[in-house]
């Protein structure tokens, strides 16, 4: 008896809605670093879209609601267009893993006028500021979020005195420069910096090299590390002249997501990520996941799957995603960044999550990290 | 000194309500700890599997099963002696269960399956699994035994199972992350908290459509910090005390008006919590503080907070074995 009426109810209620997902990712040259201890995994992000898929299939499945995705790689040297232009004649949606150049080359397509497109790999400010665009979201945090999270951890502890060893790729310069605004925004000082310029190869002698380059920063309380690519940061560590933490690209990070987090349910997130792809969930990996699941979210809530109709519902109060992080996750509607929860961690344990406390914020304590209103230059989302 | 004359008092009062204990899973200590009701200490300590979380006791007390949700197991422990008497098939990962009013099937959330299992406590064997939504955790049964609840974390939705046919036959929307649900007024209403939506909805029971929305709000906390996790029901469903998780608060709320009443500060983390016999006595389970604080139901007040184990999450209540 219960089991009629009910059903009646529901299939009555819900009629059939599908949603199509384009997976787009462009590989980017990755620089050749010292250490062979990290391999990237061949599937980074695409591996959370595929656990945040699965996600949206089981809840869909109880709401007459179904997904599917397409994936396209696009190898070095291929041209990054013509797959965009494939997956969007399929769909709207698109969760896209590239550098920032790469992305507003497909955000600026007139096909992607129409879409409503995912960044889950580039941190860049310009892409939440001046360079914003109207059919892009970020799920990816910001380098301005995860150095301000950094500083927050600073401030708390008094570690005011500091110096900085910037690389020389792209990424690192822009880590460096997020870092001083970071610095800036909270009242902290950088002493000396220093750039690395060694060539040789640190696993044989960052012993001898490391001590000496680092004797003349004086005392300092903490040494941060601007080395995005992972080049010769890892050798730093326990190595400086002067016996102080290492902060930044190494040592105490700020991530958007890390295999330590185990409170606020995180622990099951992991287990199930890594009981389908047999290893651990990256931060990309979780970018990616945050992306295919904001759609879930908008789908599961509105029971629509056209485009003004999730985008609309994405940017309002409405929406929240449960992430994993202790509270729920919204965007920002003047850039399309997802606020999120910053851990600042090691690689064996959470330290932090930033916002910490003490750092207010008059409407959400989420915005005291990245670029917040009267900071972001954006004008598409006005 | 006067909150020390008040625990006299109280002490005074409820020893002459029937004595009784609260069992207590640590999480992370793999024990439970057993309180008395009346001294408000911890009298024993006992060994569990792994990762202890959901407890419940048999209708006649003389069973205690308990969730080890890293051996994959529910525990069936002898609660005078803190012997295992054996293990029942559970699936994995198992977090919450309820016991129908059989006495006989435990309901049991597969956390990392997305499934509900069945099991025969007497045969100890699975006699159904449901295909429920991602991350299920809360689960409630009907006083008359023919719906049972699971809440699924990740889906956010109540699914509503119909015990007869173990299938289920509702499924409805709530917001972020349910953790728990209880069946009130007999049964005609069925609670569920939704810990980052940071509300409880209430459902009609007998339609399954929405009746109330209930909201937090408390004073210097963040309402992304206010998350409503465990809640169970003064003497007469009266009024339901809900814990908010890392607000370290627990809500008083009118269960006729659905409105709050109260807030009362508890330890950090507070997660889940039974009453004594009479349910003049509440006992709250403090995650993070790694406490139990009890509070005094007429007051309303908390009157004392007892240590126990790391990571304490579940609490059921027994009354002492004569």
């Amino acid at each position: 008896m219960l089991t009629a009426s009910a059903l009646a109810l529901s299939s009555a209620a819900l009629a059939d809605t599908a949603l199509t997902i384009g997976y787009l990712q462009i590989e980017q040259e990755r620089p050749p670093t010292l250490s062979n201890l990290d391999p990237l995994p061949k599937d980074n992000g695409l591996a959370g879209a595929q656990t945040a898929l699965d996600d949206n299939l089981t809840t869909g499945k109880f709401l007459g609601q179904s997904y599917e995705m397409i994936t396209e790689v696009v190898s070095l040297g291929d041209d990054p267009a013509a797959a965009a232009r494939g997956l969007l004649e399929k769909t709207p949606f698109l969760v896209l893993d590239a550098d920032a150049a790469a992305l507003l080359d497909v955000a600026d397509m007139p096909e992607a006028q129409d879409a409503l497109i995912f960044n889950t790999a580039a941190g860049d400010l310009s892409l939440r500021s001046e360079s914003c665009r109207v059919n892009l979201l970020h799920t990816a945090a910001s380098d301005a979020m995860r150095t301000d999270a950094l500083v927050q951890v600073l401030v708390k502890k008094r570690w005011s005195d500091l110096v900085m060893i910037t690389g020389t790729h792209a990424v690192d310069l822009s880590y460096a420069e997020a870092m001083r605004r970071s610095l800036n925004k909270f009242g902290l000082k950088l002493g000396a910096e220093k750039e690395w310029v060694f060539d040789a190869d640190m696993r044989r002698n960052a012993a001898q090299e490391v001590p000496l380059f680092t004797q003349d920063f004086g005392d300092y309380d903490a040494l941060i590390i601007a080395d995005e690519v992972h080049d010769f940061g890892r050798y730093v560590l326990y190595n400086t002249w002067e016996a102080r933490p290492v902060i930044g690209s190494e040592g105490l990070s700020a991530v958007n997501w890390s295999p330590v987090i185990e409170q606020w349910g995180a622990a099951q997130l992991h287990s199930r990520f890594e009981e389908a792809h047999g290893r651990s969930m990256t931060a990309q990996d979780y970018a990616a996941w945050a992306a295919v699941r904001t759609m879930g979210e908008a789908m599961t809530r509105t029971n629509a799957s056209d485009l003004p109709t999730l985008r609309d519902y994405i940017l309002s109060e409405k929406f929240e995603l449960a992430g994993f992080k202790g509270r729920p996750l919204t965007y920002r509607d003047w850039n399309g960044q997802l606020r999120q929860p910053i851990a600042i961690a090691h690689p064996r344990a959470l330290v932090a999550q930033a916002p910490l406390e003490g750092f207010l914020h008059q409407f959400n304590e989420l915005d005291s990290l990245g670029l917040d209103r009267p900071e972001s230059k954006c004008e598409a989302f006005k | 000194m006067r909150i020390l004359s008040t625990v006299a008092a109280l002490l005074a009062s409820t020893s002459l309500a029937s004595a009784g204990e609260i069992w207590v899973t640590n999480e992370k200590d793999d024990t439970v700890s057993v309180i008395s009701t009346e001294t408000l200490e911890v009298i024993k300590t006992y060994e569990t599997g792994e990762r202890p979380r959901g407890i419940l006791f048999s209708k006649d007390f003389s069973r205690v099963y308990i969730c080890a949700s890293d051996s994959n197991a529910v525990q069936v422990m002898d609660p005078n002696t803190g012997k295992i008497l054996n293990d029942l098939p559970s699936g994995d990962d198992p977090e919450q269960f309820v016991l129908h009013p059989n006495d006989r099937h435990l309901y049991i959330a597969n956390e990392d399956d997305a499934i509900t299992t069945v099991v025969d406590t007497e045969s100890r064997k699975v006699i159904a699994q449901i295909d429920v939504g991602v991350e299920p955790e809360g689960m409630a049964v009907s006083p008359d035994g023919k719906i049972a609840i699971t809440t699924s974390e990740t889906t956010n939705m109540a699914h509503w199972i119909d015990t007869e046919t173990q299938k289920l036959f509702a499924n409805t929307l709530v917001d972020s992350r349910p953790r728990h649900a209880e069946f009130v007024k007999e049964g005609t209403e069925m609670w569920v908290s939704s810990e980052i939506g940071g509300t409880i909805t209430v459902f009609d029971a007998s339609n399954q459509a929405e009746k109330a929305k209930i909201s937090f709000e408390v004073q210097g906390v963040h309402p992304d910090r206010v998350q409503p996790v465990g809640f169970e029901f003064a003497a007469g469903d009266t009024h339901a005390f809900v814990a908010l998780g890392p607000s370290n608060h627990v809500a008083v709320v009118n269960a006729d008006t659905y409105e709050v009443e109260d807030y009362i500060l508890v330890g950090r983390r507070v997660w889940h919590m039974d009453f004594n016999e009479d349910r003049s006595l509440l006992f709250t389970t403090n995650g993070v503080s790694g406490d139990v604080t009890v509070i005094d139901v007429a007051s309303r007040k908390a009157i004392k907070t007892i240590k126990v184990g790391r990571f304490p999450w579940g609490a059921a209540y027994r009354p002492s074995p004569t």
